[in-house]
């Protein structure tokens, strides 16, 4: 059933999957000693909940390449639904909304039909241009430039944004990438998470001085270089396995700067959106992810580390 | 007009409900549920709700399992529903609903007379006090009929039930559905206090309880 899946990619699938089965043992562990009274802890639902979105993801990953875009598109359709449902939107603007949401389905027709010239224009020019004039087709005046400001920001992030790493998926390198397009996303996606809670048990377990004590308390120095290295350390090692890098010119120095990358870039995505949730006022983005939030809460850092990791690998090892 | 009753499908509506309805309550809309456990499994009980959309309905029927949705019935406008043959079709056999006559209020006989046959059958009524869906997302002025219901049936437990988005999605008078998630907050059921006005003032008081824990963002 599953011979057309690269080697690589079933290593790297099983991989993630031993992982979780150590932290799975680890929480196991560690709440037998915790009394049983309130149900299940924080931590137990947040792995729960890991395995449900790592057996999805793969799903959607080996199927086959229309299965992995249509599941990108899908996780815009929630991400920007959710974003649409968390902040204040004009009655007014209910058609200007529906047009937003169309412009998910086109996004992800442009990475099928592999047409990356519409891909990187589409969003930021056409959909930029047409949303303000639609609205202002509807006259509302008041809230304007709040209203235009917000949703185009909502889709960038969530639909311009996200779909580049279903272009990872049909991107054409210079040099072959061992497993195809699918490594690429592994590798983006596993250390832009694995980055998420290096920092997360980094900043648990050291530091006292805060990163940014306004938007994100719990974030400490140590805890943020920590997570630095440790993500740039396994970015290094994984390399050979799922990106043309360690077969090109620099096989050291693209892999740690790719690390570097995907963990700063990690870290400015995750603290955008906590911004935003502050600005807000609410702790979670959702509740369709339990232990997690919504769906926001876990792909904040992809918001960031997605589009720099695709136009590093695209400037470095893309077909010229 | 003349109100037949019309007995709903049996397993084509709970197929409807699970194949069409239920997908899209969850994929297209979204929902946040807050105390779906105070939700009754048996009739008779009296679940009342604020009404913004023709959404309301169908999101709230998806909470019940499916054996349950059997024997719950929304109540709604006969002079809106029954006027064209295939909608009545769809809200009477598919959805189930139980029409009442609005314009006939005031007459000799009582319009809620199918309410109470329903609920002496065992049944679970969904109630919209406020009669229509009025502006979308605003809480408008509950009427009293559902009162009548409560004080026939004393031992009927009353659920109110909160709901926020579905106006936004599909407010009334619009075509085009937008998405957007909705909340909805089940309270604490109570049953009939003794007199009309105490009923009315703790629903409406419930009711704005269960918006204030919502706090939903601005949408003018």
């Amino acid at each position: 059933m599953f011979e057309h899946i690269p080697i690589q990619i079933r290593w790297a699938i099983g991989a993630i999957f031993a992982i979780l089965a150590v932290a799975t043992a680890i929480v196991l562990f560690v709440d037998r000693k915790r009394e049983r009274a309130d149900g299940p802890s924080e931590l137990s639902l947040r792995v729960r909940t890991w395995w449900i979105m790592v057996i999805v993801f793969s799903l959607a990953l080996v199927v086959n390449r229309a299965v992995s875009i249509v599941f990108f598109a899908f996780l815009s359709f929630l991400a920007l639904k959710e974003y649409l449902s968390l902040i204040p939107t004009r009655r007014a603007d209910r058609r200007v909304l529906f047009w937003a949401y169309l412009a998910i389905p086109i996004q992800y027709f442009w990475v099928y039909d592999e047409w990356y010239g519409l891909f990187i224009i589409f969003i930021p020019v056409y959909v930029f241009l047409f949303l303000p004039m639609r609205m202002v087709l509807i006259g509302e005046t008041r809230d304007f430039l709040r209203a235009i400001g917000t949703i185009f920001w909502g889709l960038m992030m969530m639909v311009f944004s996200i779909s580049h790493m279903a272009y990872l998926l049909v991107l054409p390198t210079r040099i072959p990438t061992p497993g195809g397009g699918a490594g690429l996303v592994l590798y983006l996606v596993f250390l832009t998470e694995f980055n998420d809670c290096a920092q997360y048990v980094w900043g648990k377990s050291l530091g006292r001085s805060k990163v940014l004590p306004t938007v994100s308390p719990k974030k400490t120095y140590a805890g943020w270089i920590g997570g630095i290295l440790t993500t740039t350390v396994l970015a290094v090692m994984i390399a050979p396995y799922l990106t043309p890098m360690c077969a090109g010119e620099h096989p050291w120095r693209d892999p740690l700067l790719a690390g570097l990358i995907i963990a700063m870039a990690g870290f400015i995505g995750d603290v955008t959106i906590s911004a935003l949730k502050r600005d807000l006022g609410v702790k979670d983005s959702g509740t369709l992810l339990p232990g997690h939030g919504g769906i926001l809460d876990r792909i904040d850092s992809l918001t960031y580390t997605a589009p720099l990791f695709f136009h590093f690998i695209r400037y470095l090892y893309g077909m010229r | 007009m003349e109100c037949v009753e019309t007995k709903p499908y049996g397993l084509l509506r709970q197929l409807f409900f699970a194949l069409v309805v239920r997908p899209f309550t969850l994929v297209a809309l979204g929902l946040n549920v807050r105390g779906s456990e105070r939700l009754p499994f048996r009739g008779p009980a009296i679940i009342v709700a604020n009404h913004n959309s023709h959404l309301d309905t169908l999101a709230l029927m998806t909470l019940f399992p499916l054996s349950v949705l059997r024997i719950v019935r929304p109540v709604a406008a006969a002079d809106y529903f029954l006027k064209n043959k295939y909608v009545a079709w769809l809200a009477l056999r598919l959805i189930g609903i139980i029409p009442i006559a609005r314009a006939e209020i005031g007459h000799k006989h009582d319009p809620l007379e199918p309410c109470y046959r329903a609920l002496e059958r065992g049944e679970i009524l969904i109630v919209f006090p406020e009669g229509s869906r009025g502006e979308p997302e605003r809480l408008g002025k509950f009427k009293t009929g559902v009162a009548h219901l409560a004080e026939k049936f004393a031992h009927a437990p009353v659920i109110p039930v909160f709901m926020h988005g579905m106006g936004k999605a599909l407010p009334r008078g619009e075509a085009i559905f937008v998405p957007f998630f909705c909340d909805i907050c089940v309270g604490e059921p109570f049953t009939w206090p003794g007199d009309r006005k105490a009923f009315m003032d703790h629903m409406e008081e419930t009711m704005k309880d269960l918006a204030g824990q919502l706090q939903p963002p601005e949408w003018e």
